[in-house]
């Protein structure tokens, strides 16, 4: 089809999360019809990127600098951790404006099937940023799966007898959501977590 | 090939960027594994959450294939039990022990009645009655425990402990000085009372260690971390310090 140089870059989009071997044929195809307005700025964006960025020494999110910018803020809430599976729920809660503290990115969830145990995770460093004293509140924003409340109970376990106040984010009807369509599950979850107006 | 049932979630391990490789089990088929489309994506990885029941549907040209399922939510177990740290281990250790015990597409019409019972009821989760499940599958996986008479005597009064390696009862006189060296058997086992605490966790202590020992040390593979984790937490509710696992 094209020279080794285009499998190549074909082979390696390809194994992008959201693209398959047809999808990355046609970004390919894209940027070598302007290699100039879209081919060297992404190439020239990826490697300053791969350079740059780092894991956060504090909380594990990624950025430039270390500490985070989140981190390194003065205005935010320091009392109050929100803990986040990834960094993608961050990016997710930091697009919300809701929530002004600090934020604590696990890696993953303590998964049985999966062998994935406590040392797998950054839960250590949680603990001992809770125990560094000065943290009111820790808020569990995990997944609503079987792994993310399996978490949200082992790190409760552990915090509440540090002094801190525990909470999770509530789980139910999503804005614009209609009734009839959501999930049994979704729906005995929303009922339960129901609170006075 | 294709079939349709009830069944429980055991398992569901992501396959791609959407889908899942799922574990169910139903009364006919047993543990049968199969792919979900879209298993593990947004719009559907509420339903195949391990512990959930549903009706699920499952096709493949040949039936020594993997084939695929497609499944409908019956009961939301998981999304019920998700709050109570107890239930939800309970139910995630019994969904555990079932996929890793068990051999696939082999019906355990017992085994699936005890876990649909539990599973059901997990809101309230009932220790006595999992342990007496996890009894069930040992004796349905050849493995039973013979708890009608002392193995040394041959009272049936008095039996308050189990031989680590026959799996017989053994009554507290003919346990004499090997006391120490025997399994507890706590009574809700003979007399299906509730239990307590204590006895839940002398109850897990013994069905684990012939689960451990029977079922899954014969296929090389430990004890499920689940099962490891409920047993932790009984023994937290029984106050006693966690052993090193």
């Amino acid at each position: 089809m094209g020279g080794p140089e285009i499998e190549r870059l074909i082979g390696l989009l390809s194994k992008l999360p959201g693209l398959g071997p047809r999808s990355a044929r046609r970004a390919a195809l894209r940027m070598l019809q302007q290699p100039q307005s879209r081919m060297l700025p992404l190439a020239a964006a990826l490697t300053d990127a791969a350079r740059a960025i780092r894991v956060c020494g504090v909380c594990a999110n990624l950025d430039t600098t270390d500490p985070c910018a989140i981190c390194a803020d003065p205005r935010r809430d320091r009392a109050v951790i929100c803990v986040v599976e990834g960094v993608s729920d961050l990016w997710a809660l930091e697009r919300t404006h809701a929530h002004d503290g600090l934020y604590h990115v696990l890696g993953g969830t303590l998964s049985a099937l999966s062998g994935i145990g406590p040392d797998d995770l950054n839960l250590a460093r949680l603990l001992a940023r809770v125990g560094e004293g000065g943290v009111r509140e820790v808020i569990l924003a995990l997944n609503a799966t079987v792994d993310g409340a399996t978490t949200s109970h082992w790190l409760a376990d552990r915090l509440r007898p540090m002094g801190v106040e525990v909470s999770r984010v509530a789980h139910g009807v999503p804005i614009g959501g209609a009734m009839d369509v959501l999930d049994e599950g979704t729906i005995a979850a929303a009922i339960r977590a129901r609170r006075a107006v | 090939m294709e079939w349709e049932a009830p069944a429980i979630v055991l398992d569901a391990r992501p396959y791609g960027e959407g889908d899942a490789i799922a574990a169910v089990m139903t009364e006919a088929q047993g543990v049968h594994r199969g792919l979900a489309r879209g298993g593990s994506s947004r719009a559907k990885a509420a339903i195949w959450q391990a512990g959930n029941l549903v009706q699920v549907r499952w096709v493949a040209r040949l039936a020594d294939q993997l084939g695929s399922f497609t499944g409908e939510l019956v009961h939301p177990t998981v999304a019920l039990a998700m709050d109570d740290a107890l239930a939800l281990a309970a139910l995630s250790a019994a969904c555990a022990v079932a996929e890793g015990a068990l051999p696939e597409r082999a019906p355990h019409p017992r085994v699936f009645d005890g876990l649909l019972s539990l599973a059901a009821r997990a809101t309230t989760p009932d220790l006595a009655a999992q342990i007496r499940w996890e009894a069930v599958l040992l004796a349905d996986l050849g493995y039973g425990l013979d708890l009608s008479a002392c193995a040394v005597t041959g009272d049936t009064e008095d039996l308050a402990f189990v031989s680590p390696k026959s799996g017989r009862a053994v009554s507290a006189a003919g346990a004499g000085s090997w006391a120490a060296r025997m399994l507890r058997l706590p009574r809700f086992l003979l007399d299906g009372g509730p239990g307590t605490p204590p006895d839940w966790r002398d109850g897990l202590r013994l069905t684990g260690h012939f689960l451990e020992r029977d079922a899954f040390g014969h296929h090389h593979r430990p004890l499920p971390a689940a099962r490891i984790a409920l047993y932790h937490r009984v023994c937290d509710l029984a106050e006693e310090p966690r052993p090193h696992a």
